[in-house]
Protein backbone atom coordinates (compact mmCIF):
# COMPACT_ATOMS: atom_id res chain seq x y z
CA UNK A 1 0.00 0.00 0.00
CA UNK A 2 2.76 2.41 0.93
CA UNK A 3 4.48 1.73 -2.38
CA UNK A 4 1.49 3.27 -4.13
CA UNK A 5 0.33 6.02 -1.79
CA UNK A 6 3.73 7.53 -1.10
CA UNK A 7 4.82 8.24 -4.69
CA UNK A 8 1.24 9.25 -5.51
CA UNK A 9 1.03 11.82 -2.71
CA UNK A 10 4.53 13.08 -3.33
CA UNK A 11 4.02 13.55 -7.06
CA UNK A 12 0.61 15.11 -6.53
CA UNK A 13 2.20 17.63 -4.18
CA UNK A 14 4.93 18.28 -6.71
CA UNK A 15 2.49 18.87 -9.56
CA UNK A 16 0.19 21.06 -7.47
CA UNK A 17 3.01 23.20 -6.19
CA UNK A 18 4.65 23.44 -9.63
CA UNK A 19 7.95 23.12 -7.82
CA UNK A 20 11.26 23.44 -9.58
CA UNK A 21 14.31 22.24 -7.71
CA UNK A 22 17.57 24.15 -7.87
CA UNK A 23 20.68 22.48 -6.49
CA UNK A 24 22.95 25.45 -5.77
CA UNK A 25 26.53 24.29 -5.22
CA UNK A 26 25.21 21.00 -3.94
CA UNK A 27 24.51 17.59 -5.43
CA UNK A 28 22.17 14.81 -4.35
CA UNK A 29 24.17 12.34 -2.29
CA UNK A 30 23.45 9.34 -0.09
CA UNK A 31 25.68 10.59 2.70
CA UNK A 32 23.89 11.48 5.92
CA UNK A 33 22.48 14.95 5.86
CA UNK A 34 20.25 17.27 7.79
CA UNK A 35 18.20 19.44 5.45
CA UNK A 36 17.13 22.53 7.36
CA UNK A 37 14.57 24.84 5.81
CA UNK A 38 12.15 27.69 6.29
CA UNK A 39 8.71 26.38 7.20
CA UNK A 40 5.70 28.00 5.58
CA UNK A 41 3.38 25.21 4.56
CA UNK A 42 2.49 21.57 5.13
CA UNK A 43 3.73 20.90 1.66
CA UNK A 44 7.32 21.83 2.53
CA UNK A 45 8.59 18.45 3.67
CA UNK A 46 6.43 16.60 1.16
CA UNK A 47 7.66 18.58 -1.83
CA UNK A 48 11.31 18.45 -0.77
CA UNK A 49 10.96 14.72 -0.24
CA UNK A 50 9.36 14.33 -3.68
CA UNK A 51 12.09 16.28 -5.40
CA UNK A 52 14.89 14.11 -4.06
CA UNK A 53 16.10 11.30 -6.33
CA UNK A 54 14.35 7.97 -5.69
CA UNK A 55 17.18 6.22 -3.87
CA UNK A 56 17.44 9.12 -1.41
CA UNK A 57 13.75 9.25 -0.56
CA UNK A 58 13.73 6.10 1.52
CA UNK A 59 16.74 7.37 3.42
CA UNK A 60 15.27 10.77 4.29
CA UNK A 61 12.92 11.29 7.22
CA UNK A 62 11.09 14.51 8.06
CA UNK A 63 11.10 15.58 11.68
CA UNK A 64 7.65 16.70 12.82
CA UNK A 65 5.76 17.69 15.94
CA UNK A 66 4.08 14.77 17.67
CA UNK A 67 1.29 16.86 19.23
CA UNK A 68 0.21 17.98 15.76
CA UNK A 69 0.80 14.85 13.70
CA UNK A 70 -0.74 12.41 16.17
CA UNK A 71 -4.03 14.29 16.34
CA UNK A 72 -6.53 12.50 14.13
CA UNK A 73 -6.26 9.43 11.91
CA UNK A 74 -5.40 11.30 8.69
CA UNK A 75 -2.44 13.08 10.22
CA UNK A 76 -1.27 9.91 11.97
CA UNK A 77 -1.47 8.06 8.67
CA UNK A 78 0.43 10.78 6.80
CA UNK A 79 3.15 10.77 9.46
CA UNK A 80 3.56 7.01 9.25
CA UNK A 81 3.53 6.96 5.45
CA UNK A 82 6.46 9.34 5.28
CA UNK A 83 8.28 7.62 8.08
CA UNK A 84 8.27 10.88 10.01
CA UNK A 85 10.28 11.19 13.19
CA UNK A 86 7.81 12.62 15.67
CA UNK A 87 9.09 14.87 18.45
CA UNK A 88 6.98 15.70 21.45
CA UNK A 89 7.27 19.47 21.75
CA UNK A 90 5.51 19.53 25.13
CA UNK A 91 7.82 17.13 26.95
CA UNK A 92 11.29 18.36 26.13
CA UNK A 93 13.49 17.56 29.13
CA UNK A 94 17.19 17.01 29.65
CA UNK A 95 16.91 13.24 30.01
CA UNK A 96 14.42 13.05 27.13
CA UNK A 97 16.19 15.28 24.65
CA UNK A 98 14.79 15.19 21.13
CA UNK A 99 18.30 15.56 19.74
CA UNK A 100 19.37 12.31 21.38
CA UNK A 101 16.29 10.66 20.00
CA UNK A 102 17.02 11.92 16.48
CA UNK A 103 20.58 10.71 16.65
CA UNK A 104 19.41 7.34 17.96
CA UNK A 105 16.83 7.02 15.22
CA UNK A 106 18.95 8.01 12.23
CA UNK A 107 21.79 5.65 13.18
CA UNK A 108 24.36 5.80 10.39
CA UNK A 109 21.76 5.49 7.66
CA UNK A 110 19.04 8.13 7.54
CA UNK A 111 19.01 11.81 6.66
CA UNK A 112 16.62 14.29 8.27
CA UNK A 113 14.45 17.19 7.19
CA UNK A 114 14.14 19.72 10.00
CA UNK A 115 12.47 23.10 10.33
CA UNK A 116 14.51 24.99 12.92
CA UNK A 117 11.97 27.82 13.18
CA UNK A 118 9.90 25.37 15.23
CA UNK A 119 6.62 25.84 13.38
CA UNK A 120 5.00 27.17 10.27
CA UNK A 121 5.33 30.87 9.84
CA UNK A 122 2.24 32.49 8.34
CA UNK A 123 3.97 35.73 7.30
CA UNK A 124 6.57 33.93 5.22
CA UNK A 125 9.43 35.73 6.96
CA UNK A 126 12.23 33.69 8.42
CA UNK A 127 12.16 33.71 12.24
CA UNK A 128 15.09 32.97 14.54
CA UNK A 129 16.24 29.36 14.65
CA UNK A 130 15.80 27.14 17.68
CA UNK A 131 18.93 25.58 19.06
CA UNK A 132 18.32 21.96 17.98
CA UNK A 133 20.34 22.34 14.82
CA UNK A 134 23.36 23.48 16.84
CA UNK A 135 23.21 20.46 19.15
CA UNK A 136 22.76 18.12 16.19
CA UNK A 137 25.87 19.58 14.59
CA UNK A 138 27.76 19.34 17.86
CA UNK A 139 26.89 15.76 18.69
CA UNK A 140 27.23 14.46 15.15
CA UNK A 141 29.90 16.62 13.47
CA UNK A 142 29.94 14.24 10.48
CA UNK A 143 26.41 15.21 9.39
CA UNK A 144 26.23 17.59 6.43
CA UNK A 145 23.90 20.47 7.33
CA UNK A 146 22.20 21.50 4.09
CA UNK A 147 20.21 24.76 3.89
CA UNK A 148 16.96 24.67 1.91
CA UNK A 149 14.74 27.58 0.92
CA UNK A 150 11.10 27.16 -0.12
CA UNK A 151 9.76 30.00 -2.21
CA UNK A 152 6.03 30.67 -2.70
CA UNK A 153 4.85 27.44 -1.08
CA UNK A 154 3.03 29.44 1.58
CA UNK A 155 0.80 30.75 -1.20
CA UNK A 156 0.18 27.26 -2.55
CA UNK A 157 -1.10 26.03 0.79
CA UNK A 158 -0.98 28.50 3.68
CA UNK A 159 -1.30 27.58 7.32
CA UNK A 160 -4.88 26.73 8.21
CA UNK A 161 -5.96 25.76 4.70
CA UNK A 162 -6.48 22.21 3.56
CA UNK A 163 -6.96 22.82 -0.15
CA UNK A 164 -3.98 23.82 -2.29
CA UNK A 165 -3.96 26.42 -5.07
CA UNK A 166 -1.68 25.34 -7.93
CA UNK A 167 0.73 28.25 -8.19
CA UNK A 168 4.38 27.88 -9.12
CA UNK A 169 7.04 27.54 -6.47
CA UNK A 170 10.69 26.70 -6.18
CA UNK A 171 13.02 24.87 -3.84
CA UNK A 172 16.65 25.90 -3.56
CA UNK A 173 19.11 23.52 -1.98
CA UNK A 174 22.38 25.14 -0.97
CA UNK A 175 25.87 23.96 -0.15
CA UNK A 176 26.34 22.18 3.20
CA UNK A 177 27.65 23.91 6.30
CA UNK A 178 29.25 22.44 9.42
CA UNK A 179 29.69 23.61 12.95
CA UNK A 180 33.13 25.26 13.08
CA UNK A 181 35.52 24.49 15.92
CA UNK A 182 34.86 26.83 18.80
CA UNK A 183 31.82 28.40 17.17
CA UNK A 184 29.23 29.60 19.65
CA UNK A 185 25.57 28.64 19.60
CA UNK A 186 24.12 32.00 18.58
CA UNK A 187 26.89 32.61 16.13
CA UNK A 188 26.22 29.29 14.42
CA UNK A 189 22.44 29.69 14.39
CA UNK A 190 22.74 33.14 12.81
CA UNK A 191 25.07 31.73 10.19
CA UNK A 192 22.69 28.85 9.47
CA UNK A 193 19.75 31.22 9.19
CA UNK A 194 21.75 33.40 6.84
CA UNK A 195 22.58 30.36 4.69
CA UNK A 196 18.85 29.80 4.15
CA UNK A 197 18.26 33.50 3.45
CA UNK A 198 21.10 33.55 0.92
CA UNK A 199 19.15 31.09 -1.20
CA UNK A 200 16.23 33.50 -1.43
CA UNK A 201 17.53 35.91 -4.07
CA UNK B 1 -12.99 1.65 -31.63
CA UNK B 2 -10.05 3.26 -33.33
CA UNK B 3 -12.40 5.23 -35.55
CA UNK B 4 -14.19 6.77 -32.63
CA UNK B 5 -10.92 7.87 -31.08
CA UNK B 6 -9.05 9.08 -34.12
CA UNK B 7 -10.89 11.75 -35.96
CA UNK B 8 -9.12 11.88 -39.29
CA UNK B 9 -12.36 13.13 -40.78
CA UNK B 10 -11.62 16.45 -39.12
CA UNK B 11 -8.82 17.09 -41.60
CA UNK B 12 -9.35 17.89 -45.24
CA UNK B 13 -6.65 18.31 -47.85
CA UNK B 14 -6.45 22.08 -47.53
CA UNK B 15 -5.80 21.77 -43.80
CA UNK B 16 -3.24 19.02 -44.26
CA UNK B 17 -1.32 21.07 -46.83
CA UNK B 18 -1.42 24.13 -44.56
CA UNK B 19 -0.10 22.04 -41.67
CA UNK B 20 2.68 20.67 -43.85
CA UNK B 21 3.67 24.16 -45.02
CA UNK B 22 3.77 25.36 -41.42
CA UNK B 23 5.97 22.47 -40.35
CA UNK B 24 8.33 22.97 -43.28
CA UNK B 25 8.68 26.69 -42.49
CA UNK B 26 9.06 26.14 -38.74
CA UNK B 27 11.52 23.32 -39.37
CA UNK B 28 13.58 25.54 -41.65
CA UNK B 29 13.57 28.37 -39.09
CA UNK B 30 14.52 25.93 -36.35
CA UNK B 31 17.44 24.56 -38.37
CA UNK B 32 18.58 28.05 -39.32
CA UNK B 33 18.47 29.08 -35.66
CA UNK B 34 20.50 26.07 -34.61
CA UNK B 35 23.13 26.73 -37.30
CA UNK B 36 23.39 30.40 -36.28
CA UNK B 37 23.77 29.37 -32.65
CA UNK B 38 26.67 27.07 -33.46
CA UNK B 39 28.46 29.74 -35.50
CA UNK B 40 31.39 30.80 -33.32
CA UNK B 41 31.82 34.25 -34.81
CA UNK B 42 28.47 35.33 -36.13
CA UNK B 43 27.57 38.89 -36.92
CA UNK B 44 24.33 38.59 -35.01
CA UNK B 45 23.65 39.42 -31.43
CA UNK B 46 23.71 36.22 -29.35
CA UNK B 47 20.74 37.33 -27.24
CA UNK B 48 18.59 37.89 -30.33
CA UNK B 49 19.42 34.43 -31.65
CA UNK B 50 18.59 32.90 -28.30
CA UNK B 51 15.21 34.69 -28.18
CA UNK B 52 14.55 33.64 -31.75
CA UNK B 53 15.39 29.99 -31.05
CA UNK B 54 13.25 29.94 -27.95
CA UNK B 55 10.28 31.31 -29.84
CA UNK B 56 10.62 28.93 -32.76
CA UNK B 57 11.07 26.00 -30.38
CA UNK B 58 7.99 26.97 -28.39
CA UNK B 59 5.87 27.39 -31.51
CA UNK B 60 7.05 24.09 -32.90
CA UNK B 61 6.04 22.37 -29.66
CA UNK B 62 2.65 24.07 -29.58
CA UNK B 63 1.99 23.22 -33.26
CA UNK B 64 2.94 19.56 -32.86
CA UNK B 65 0.70 19.20 -29.81
CA UNK B 66 -2.14 21.06 -31.52
CA UNK B 67 -1.96 18.89 -34.64
CA UNK B 68 -1.91 15.72 -32.54
CA UNK B 69 -4.93 16.99 -30.59
CA UNK B 70 -6.78 17.98 -33.77
CA UNK B 71 -6.16 14.53 -35.26
CA UNK B 72 -7.52 12.82 -32.18
CA UNK B 73 -10.79 14.68 -31.64
CA UNK B 74 -12.44 17.97 -30.82
CA UNK B 75 -12.62 17.03 -27.17
CA UNK B 76 -8.87 16.42 -26.98
CA UNK B 77 -8.28 19.84 -28.55
CA UNK B 78 -10.55 21.47 -25.97
CA UNK B 79 -8.67 19.67 -23.18
CA UNK B 80 -5.36 20.78 -24.69
CA UNK B 81 -6.42 24.44 -24.59
CA UNK B 82 -7.81 23.90 -21.11
CA UNK B 83 -4.40 22.75 -19.91
CA UNK B 84 -2.75 25.75 -21.60
CA UNK B 85 -5.22 28.04 -19.82
CA UNK B 86 -4.58 26.41 -16.49
CA UNK B 87 -0.85 26.81 -16.89
CA UNK B 88 -1.09 30.41 -18.10
CA UNK B 89 -3.35 31.33 -15.20
CA UNK B 90 -0.90 29.67 -12.86
CA UNK B 91 1.91 31.84 -14.17
CA UNK B 92 -0.28 34.94 -14.05
CA UNK B 93 -1.37 34.47 -10.43
CA UNK B 94 2.13 33.47 -9.31
CA UNK B 95 3.38 36.79 -10.61
CA UNK B 96 0.50 38.76 -9.09
CA UNK B 97 0.64 39.32 -5.36
CA UNK B 98 -2.53 38.20 -3.68
CA UNK B 99 -3.24 38.04 0.01
CA UNK B 100 -3.79 35.14 2.33
CA UNK B 101 -7.54 35.80 2.30
CA UNK B 102 -7.74 35.23 -1.46
CA UNK B 103 -6.81 31.57 -1.10
CA UNK B 104 -10.31 30.11 -1.28
CA UNK B 105 -11.27 32.40 -4.15
CA UNK B 106 -8.24 31.20 -6.09
CA UNK B 107 -9.18 27.63 -5.38
CA UNK B 108 -12.60 28.21 -6.94
CA UNK B 109 -11.05 29.91 -9.93
CA UNK B 110 -8.52 27.16 -10.62
CA UNK B 111 -10.50 24.04 -9.87
CA UNK B 112 -14.10 25.00 -10.57
CA UNK B 113 -14.41 27.84 -13.07
CA UNK B 114 -11.50 27.03 -15.37
CA UNK B 115 -12.59 23.42 -15.97
CA UNK B 116 -16.23 24.53 -16.15
CA UNK B 117 -15.52 27.02 -18.92
CA UNK B 118 -13.89 24.33 -21.04
CA UNK B 119 -16.58 21.76 -20.31
CA UNK B 120 -19.15 24.28 -21.55
CA UNK B 121 -17.08 24.92 -24.68
CA UNK B 122 -16.85 21.16 -25.22
CA UNK B 123 -20.62 20.87 -24.82
CA UNK B 124 -21.01 23.69 -27.35
CA UNK B 125 -23.21 25.56 -24.85
CA UNK B 126 -22.56 28.96 -26.40
CA UNK B 127 -25.13 30.91 -24.39
CA UNK B 128 -23.55 29.81 -21.15
CA UNK B 129 -19.82 29.90 -21.84
CA UNK B 130 -19.94 33.42 -23.24
CA UNK B 131 -21.31 34.75 -19.97
CA UNK B 132 -19.91 32.35 -17.35
CA UNK B 133 -16.78 34.40 -16.65
CA UNK B 134 -17.88 37.96 -17.54
CA UNK B 135 -21.08 37.66 -15.48
CA UNK B 136 -21.00 34.93 -12.86
CA UNK B 137 -17.30 34.65 -12.07
CA UNK B 138 -16.58 38.35 -12.17
CA UNK B 139 -19.30 38.92 -9.58
CA UNK B 140 -18.38 35.87 -7.54
CA UNK B 141 -14.73 36.88 -7.09
CA UNK B 142 -15.20 40.20 -5.23
CA UNK B 143 -18.08 38.79 -3.21
CA UNK B 144 -16.05 35.76 -2.10
CA UNK B 145 -13.14 38.01 -1.12
CA UNK B 146 -15.48 40.32 0.79
CA UNK B 147 -16.78 37.37 2.81
CA UNK B 148 -13.26 36.70 4.11
CA UNK B 149 -13.26 40.09 5.82
CA UNK B 150 -9.90 41.27 4.51
CA UNK B 151 -10.50 44.68 2.94
CA UNK B 152 -6.91 45.68 2.32
CA UNK B 153 -6.35 46.64 -1.36
CA UNK B 154 -9.71 45.00 -2.01
CA UNK B 155 -10.46 46.43 -5.44
CA UNK B 156 -6.95 45.77 -6.66
CA UNK B 157 -7.00 42.14 -5.57
CA UNK B 158 -10.39 41.40 -7.14
CA UNK B 159 -9.36 43.14 -10.35
CA UNK B 160 -6.15 41.14 -10.59
CA UNK B 161 -7.90 37.81 -10.27
CA UNK B 162 -10.70 38.87 -12.62
CA UNK B 163 -8.24 40.02 -15.25
CA UNK B 164 -6.24 36.81 -14.98
CA UNK B 165 -9.30 34.62 -15.52
CA UNK B 166 -10.58 36.82 -18.31
CA UNK B 167 -7.37 36.70 -20.33
CA UNK B 168 -5.98 33.27 -19.52
CA UNK B 169 -9.20 31.28 -19.44
CA UNK B 170 -12.12 33.13 -21.01
CA UNK B 171 -10.30 34.66 -23.96
CA UNK B 172 -8.25 31.57 -24.79
CA UNK B 173 -11.27 29.26 -24.64
CA UNK B 174 -12.60 30.94 -27.79
CA UNK B 175 -9.88 29.28 -29.85
CA UNK B 176 -11.17 25.69 -29.45
CA UNK B 177 -14.72 27.06 -29.62
CA UNK B 178 -14.04 27.75 -33.31
CA UNK B 179 -14.29 23.99 -33.89
CA UNK B 180 -17.97 24.01 -32.96
CA UNK B 181 -19.14 26.72 -35.33
CA UNK B 182 -21.55 25.79 -38.10
CA UNK B 183 -20.47 28.16 -40.80
CA UNK B 184 -21.92 29.28 -44.09
CA UNK B 185 -20.06 30.40 -47.17
CA UNK B 186 -21.23 32.89 -49.74
CA UNK B 187 -21.48 31.31 -53.16
CA UNK B 188 -20.51 34.07 -55.55
CA UNK B 189 -21.78 32.37 -58.70
CA UNK B 190 -25.28 31.69 -57.39
CA UNK B 191 -25.44 34.54 -54.89
CA UNK B 192 -26.74 32.45 -51.97
CA UNK B 193 -25.38 31.44 -48.59
CA UNK B 194 -24.56 27.73 -48.51
CA UNK B 195 -23.31 25.58 -45.65
CA UNK B 196 -19.53 25.61 -45.71
CA UNK B 197 -18.15 22.28 -46.86
CA UNK B 198 -14.70 22.69 -45.27
CA UNK B 199 -13.60 21.57 -41.80
CA UNK B 200 -13.47 23.93 -38.78
CA UNK B 201 -10.11 22.37 -37.94
CA UNK B 202 -8.71 24.31 -40.87
CA UNK B 203 -10.19 27.53 -39.48
CA UNK B 204 -8.60 26.98 -36.06
CA UNK B 205 -5.27 26.15 -37.63
CA UNK B 206 -5.51 29.18 -39.91
CA UNK B 207 -6.08 31.34 -36.83
CA UNK B 208 -3.13 29.91 -34.92
CA UNK B 209 -0.87 30.22 -37.96
CA UNK B 210 -1.84 33.85 -38.50
CA UNK B 211 -1.05 34.73 -34.88
CA UNK B 212 2.25 32.96 -35.24
CA UNK B 213 3.05 34.70 -38.53
CA UNK B 214 2.13 38.03 -36.98
CA UNK B 215 4.39 37.41 -33.96
CA UNK B 216 7.32 36.36 -36.13
CA UNK B 217 6.91 39.20 -38.63
CA UNK B 218 6.69 41.69 -35.77
CA UNK B 219 10.03 40.44 -34.54
CA UNK B 220 11.57 40.73 -38.02
CA UNK B 221 10.09 44.15 -38.90
CA UNK B 222 11.15 45.63 -35.57
CA UNK B 223 14.71 44.42 -35.99
CA UNK B 224 15.05 45.46 -39.63
CA UNK B 225 13.05 48.67 -39.97
CA UNK B 226 12.11 49.76 -36.46
CA UNK B 227 12.77 53.42 -35.68
CA UNK B 228 9.97 55.02 -33.69
CA UNK B 229 9.35 53.09 -30.49
CA UNK B 230 5.69 52.95 -29.44
CA UNK B 231 6.20 52.98 -25.67
CA UNK B 232 9.79 52.54 -24.54
CA UNK B 233 8.80 52.13 -20.91
CA UNK B 234 6.68 49.10 -21.75
CA UNK B 235 8.50 47.40 -24.59
CA UNK B 236 11.62 49.01 -26.04
CA UNK B 237 11.62 46.77 -29.12
CA UNK B 238 8.08 47.35 -30.42
CA UNK B 239 8.00 50.13 -33.00
CA UNK B 240 5.36 51.84 -35.13
CA UNK B 241 7.12 50.68 -38.31
CA UNK B 242 7.06 47.17 -36.93
CA UNK B 243 3.36 47.37 -36.13
CA UNK B 244 2.32 48.78 -39.51
CA UNK B 245 4.63 46.48 -41.43
CA UNK B 246 3.36 43.48 -39.49
CA UNK B 247 -0.30 44.27 -40.03
CA UNK B 248 0.20 44.76 -43.79
CA UNK B 249 2.43 41.74 -44.32
CA UNK B 250 0.22 39.47 -42.20
CA UNK B 251 -2.73 40.54 -44.36
CA UNK B 252 -0.77 39.55 -47.47
CA UNK B 253 0.12 36.17 -45.97
CA UNK B 254 -3.52 35.62 -45.02
CA UNK B 255 -4.71 36.39 -48.54
CA UNK B 256 -2.06 34.15 -50.06
CA UNK B 257 -3.03 31.22 -47.87
CA UNK B 258 -6.68 31.69 -48.77
CA UNK B 259 -5.91 31.97 -52.50
CA UNK B 260 -3.67 28.91 -52.50
CA UNK B 261 -5.93 26.79 -50.30
CA UNK B 262 -9.51 28.04 -50.84
CA UNK B 263 -11.03 25.30 -48.64
CA UNK B 264 -9.08 26.10 -45.52
CA UNK B 265 -11.47 28.82 -44.31
CA UNK B 266 -14.94 29.95 -45.37
CA UNK B 267 -13.65 33.48 -46.07
CA UNK B 268 -13.15 35.08 -49.47
CA UNK B 269 -9.55 36.02 -50.18
CA UNK B 270 -10.11 39.62 -49.14
CA UNK B 271 -12.11 38.41 -46.15
CA UNK B 272 -9.10 36.36 -45.11
CA UNK B 273 -6.93 39.46 -45.53
CA UNK B 274 -9.29 41.45 -43.31
CA UNK B 275 -9.28 38.69 -40.69
CA UNK B 276 -5.48 38.62 -40.81
CA UNK B 277 -5.39 42.38 -40.13
CA UNK B 278 -7.74 41.89 -37.21
CA UNK B 279 -5.66 39.02 -35.82
CA UNK B 280 -2.43 40.93 -36.24
CA UNK B 281 -3.71 44.06 -34.49
CA UNK B 282 -5.11 42.02 -31.61
CA UNK B 283 -1.97 39.88 -31.30
CA UNK B 284 0.22 42.97 -31.08
CA UNK B 285 -2.13 44.56 -28.55
CA UNK B 286 -1.99 41.37 -26.53
CA UNK B 287 1.76 41.26 -26.26
CA UNK B 288 1.88 45.00 -25.48
CA UNK B 289 -0.68 44.58 -22.69
CA UNK B 290 1.11 41.63 -21.18
CA UNK B 291 4.41 43.51 -21.42
CA UNK B 292 2.83 46.36 -19.47
CA UNK B 293 1.81 43.96 -16.71
CA UNK B 294 5.25 42.39 -16.65
CA UNK B 295 6.97 45.79 -16.44
CA UNK B 296 4.69 46.77 -13.60
CA UNK B 297 5.72 43.64 -11.74
CA UNK B 298 9.37 44.20 -12.65
CA UNK B 299 9.96 40.97 -14.55
CA UNK B 300 10.97 40.35 -18.13
CA UNK B 301 9.41 36.99 -18.91
CA UNK B 302 6.95 34.77 -17.15
CA UNK B 303 9.44 32.03 -17.95
CA UNK B 304 12.05 33.55 -15.64
CA UNK B 305 9.53 33.91 -12.85
CA UNK B 306 10.51 30.60 -11.36
CA UNK B 307 13.67 29.11 -12.77
CA UNK B 308 13.13 26.27 -15.17
CA UNK B 309 9.56 27.01 -16.22
CA UNK B 310 8.72 27.44 -19.84
CA UNK B 311 6.76 30.68 -19.77
CA UNK B 312 3.56 29.58 -21.47
CA UNK B 313 1.97 32.98 -21.01
CA UNK B 314 4.82 34.67 -22.92
CA UNK B 315 3.96 32.62 -25.99
CA UNK B 316 0.19 32.65 -25.90
CA UNK B 317 -0.56 36.23 -24.82
CA UNK B 318 -1.16 37.17 -28.46
CA UNK B 319 -3.42 34.14 -29.01
CA UNK B 320 -5.43 35.12 -25.93
CA UNK B 321 -6.18 38.58 -27.24
CA UNK B 322 -6.90 37.56 -30.82
CA UNK B 323 -9.07 34.49 -30.12
CA UNK B 324 -12.32 36.07 -28.87
CA UNK B 325 -12.32 38.77 -31.55
CA UNK B 326 -11.61 36.32 -34.35
CA UNK B 327 -14.27 33.97 -32.99
CA UNK B 328 -16.97 36.61 -32.68
CA UNK B 329 -16.34 38.31 -36.01
CA UNK B 330 -16.37 34.93 -37.76
CA UNK B 331 -19.48 33.89 -35.91
CA UNK B 332 -21.25 37.16 -36.53
CA UNK B 333 -20.55 37.19 -40.25
CA UNK B 334 -20.67 33.50 -41.11
CA UNK B 335 -22.66 31.72 -38.42
CA UNK B 336 -24.95 34.44 -37.20
CA UNK B 337 -28.52 33.14 -37.39
CA UNK B 338 -29.86 36.49 -38.59
CA UNK B 339 -27.82 36.18 -41.75
CA UNK B 340 -28.69 32.58 -42.41
CA UNK B 341 -32.33 32.68 -41.43
CA UNK B 342 -33.21 36.10 -42.69
CA UNK B 343 -31.53 36.69 -46.04
CA UNK B 344 -33.34 40.05 -46.39
CA UNK B 345 -32.23 41.33 -42.98
CA UNK B 346 -29.98 44.35 -42.66
CA UNK B 347 -26.90 42.30 -41.74
CA UNK B 348 -27.36 39.98 -44.68
CA UNK B 349 -27.85 42.92 -47.03
CA UNK B 350 -24.74 44.61 -45.72
CA UNK B 351 -22.69 41.44 -46.14
CA UNK B 352 -24.15 40.93 -49.59
CA UNK B 353 -23.14 44.44 -50.42
CA UNK B 354 -19.62 43.80 -49.15
CA UNK B 355 -19.20 40.47 -50.81
CA UNK B 356 -20.70 41.08 -54.24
Amino acid sequence: MKQITVPFLANLAKILSGATVRWVDCEPDICQRVYFANHTSHLDALVLWASLPKQLRNLTRPVAAADYWQAGPVRRYMASVFNALLIDRTKIKVHNSPIDMMIREIRDKYSLIVFPEGGRNPTGELRDFKSGLYYLGKKRPDLELVPVYFDNLNRVMPKGEFLPVPLLSSISIGSPIWLEAGEGKNEFLTRARQAVLNLKQ
Amino acid sequence: MLDSFFDFESLDWATIILILIVFVVLGALFTAGQILRRQPESNFDKAIIRTFNRRVGAWLTICVMLVVALCLSKVVTVVFFGVLSFWALREFITMTPTRRADHRTLFWVFFVFTPMQYVLVGLDWYNFYTILIPVYVSLFIPARIAFTGDHKRFLERSAKIQFGVLICVYALSHAPALLYLDLVKYNQSTGVWEPWSGKPTGLLFFFIVMVQVSDTLHFVWDRLFGRYVIAAAINPTKTWEGLIGTVCSTAVVGMLIQLLLPDVTPFTWYGAGFMAVLISVMASSGSMTMSAIKRDRGIKDYGTLVTGHAGVLDRIDSVCFAAPIFFHVTRFCLAEPTVVRDPDGIVAQFLNFLLT
